[in-house]
């Protein structure tokens, strides 16, 4: 994963977790069944219009709220293959990593982008929007690894052969 | 160069002499709090592993809260798989004795200790000097089988309190207020440190509800200079304790607060932001259907206590459901022998078993469409108590009565 195109949904800032999925939701019995409903209080149909391969672009704060870790999986179910966001609440941060979901800070591109725009990211370089271009810091190490191995019980899967 | 306290009880998990902020160290863990939330999560890839293991069992604590007791066949059946793993494995395991965080404030967490808690509020555990942190069950997981996780050092916030509390203020006013000021993500992946000469005039209590809501602010931790108020509070729970960190002198803090107790007034958390806050008064009339005095935050003897003298005499505004819930079984048997629990069942009030009912959104009280909830919860989010279309208000214990007596947001002044 290098390089990749998608379509974006754009989203505010403080995008809590009980935004990401109700808590009345968490008692489906997977991901995929809660998944319909994502975003439903703020974005009801939002949910059904995502396609696989889009790209979430958000504002500051994405995922404060409960550790629930349903929500960075419910993103990842969705078919979402990254969230790009001013920042992130740390908790959702760890989670979404540990689940191999690919998160993105970028302070500038949430109010330069419309909803429908494609964009390009480049790993750990930047992101390319209608011909600008939006360098990106490159995540950790530790961090990539997890990514990687898709998700933190593979890498430790991996590491330490459990 | 002097380190923070946070850096303090990460270098001590590390085996470091040093650490400083911005490092990413790998850990051992002192204690591994999880509840019904979502442990069944964590079975679940617990049993998909190859060759599955405790690194230390005797580090689990494991707590029903969220739903208890039981309001469906689906949550019976995902705390029937907690329970029978709890009973094969050996683990400490607590149900109907309360909310996690009170509990394990109760019998188990001590200062200077690292503990993670898959549940966003761990950081209540700084009020003795804890650096508890909330993680998902993916890293409570890893933590379980290997004993350890990575922790990236955070930066620190410090808050110098100065003065005491007004009367008819308190904590929660405090941390609703500090919250206002700094922003929800005003602390994002960073420690928030209390010390100075006013943290001396809040009690145990006031501690918890002050660290407990920091992740509010996005907070990675909170910690508080541990003192006398601290190793009495141990004392009397059996404790000793493991590391009595203060920061140094010369530690860097990534911005120093200055704030005198004195100026803080009675504040409310406006829907749909706990940084929505606003001073009381502007609030007052507002139309409510729903009171709720409880949860981690602001459920122990104190606050119970706090309501039980506002509404002794009188009564719960007939529109109003007023929901009681002692934050544990210990503060609801406390709650009896004072003869508070009669005090707000007399007023109409419904007092219910320690759980974390509405604040979580889910088994007991939740509100319907367009209905108004104050609750002294912990968040107020769209959709949080109920319908996605209702409207919760977050404010002290005096202040939720005061509501219920009035049948719409009043300050206890006005009662």
């Amino acid at each position: 994963m290098e390089k990749f195109s998608g379509k974006i949904w754009v989203l505010g800032d403080d995008i809590d977790t009980d935004i990401i999925i109700p808590t009345e939701y968490l008692a489906l019995k997977t991901v995929e069944d809660m998944a319909p409903y994502a975003f439903s209080p703020l974005r009801p149909g939002l949910a059904g219009q995502i396609k696989k391969g889009d790209i979430i672009v958000a504002g500051k704060n994405f995922g404060c709220g409960s550790s629930r870790e349903q929500a960075p999986e419910i993103i990842k179910a969705l078919g979402i293959q990254c969230v790009i966001a001013k920042s992130f609440a740390r908790i959702f941060f760890r989670n979404a990593i540990n689940n191999g979901l690919l998160l993105i800070e970028n302070n500038r591109l949430r109010d330069a982008v419309s909803e429908g725009d494609e964009i390009t990211v480049t790993m750990n370089e930047a992101i390319m929007h209608k011909g600008t271009k939006y360098p990106i810091t490159s995540l950790p190490e530790n961090l990539m690894e997890i990514l990687e191995a898709g998700g933190l019980v593979k890498a430790m899967q991996k590491r330490n052969r459990i | 160069m002097g380190m923070t306290m946070a850096e303090k009880i990460i270098a001590a998990a590390a085996g470091e002499s040093e650490v400083k902020a911005g490092d990413i160290h790998t850990v051992e863990l002192d204690r591994l709090m999880s509840n019904d939330g979502t442990t069944h999560l964590t079975i679940d890839m617990y049993n998909q592993l190859k060759e599955p293991r405790i690194a230390d069992v005797n580090k689990l604590v494991w707590i029903v809260d969220h739903n208890v007791p039981c309001d469906s066949a689906k949550t019976a059946a995902s705390h029937k798989k907690m329970r029978d793993f709890a009973k094969e494995h050996g683990i400490r395991f607590y149900e109907g004795a309360g909310v996690c965080h009170q509990v394990m404030m109760e019998k188990h967490v001590t200062s200077g200790e690292l503990i993670f808690g898959a549940d966003s509020h761990t950081c209540a555990y700084g009020a003795v000097g804890a650096f508890g942190t909330g993680v998902g069950c993916t890293d409570y997981l890893y933590a379980m089988v290997t004993g350890k996780s990575w922790l990236l050092v955070p930066e620190t916030l410090r808050f110098n309190l100065k003065g005491k509390l007004n009367d008819g203020v308190y904590a929660r006013d405090l941390i609703l207020s500090i919250i206002g000021m700094i922003g929800a993500n005003g602390a994002n992946y960073m420690a928030m440190e209390f010390g100075g000469e006013g943290l001396k005039t809040l009690n145990m209590s006031d501690r918890i509800a002050v660290c407990n809501l920091c992740v509010e602010a996005g907070a990675k931790t909170a910690l508080m200079e541990v003192d006398e108020i601290t190793l009495e509070y141990l004392k009397a729970h059996g404790r000793e304790p493991k590391y009595c960190f203060v920061s140094d002198g010369d530690a860097v803090f990534a911005h120093t607060y200055e704030i005198d107790l004195a100026t803080i007034r009675p504040i409310v958390a406006k829907p749909h932001f706990v940084d929505s806050v606003v001073d009381a008064k502007e609030c007052v009339g507002t139309h409510i259907d729903e009171a709720f005095l409880g949860s981690c935050n602001n459920g122990r003897i104190e606050d119970l206590r706090v309501g039980a003298q506002l509404i002794k005499g009188k009564k719960v505004h007939p529109l109003v459901r007023f929901l009681v819930v002692p934050a544990s079984a210990e503060v609801y048997r406390q709650a009896l022998s004072e003869g508070i629990i009669d005090t707000f069942m007399e007023a109409g009030a419904i007092v219910m078993n320690p759980n974390c009912s509405v604040c979580w959104g889910s088994c007991q009280g939740v509100i319907g469409e367009n209905e108004v909830l104050i609750s002294t919860g912990t968040r107020n989010f769209k959709g949080r108590a109920g319908h996605k279309d209702s409207f919760v208000y977050l404010a002290s214990a005096a202040t939720v009565t005061a509501s219920a007596i009035k049948g719409e947001i009043a300050t206890a002044d006005l009662i």
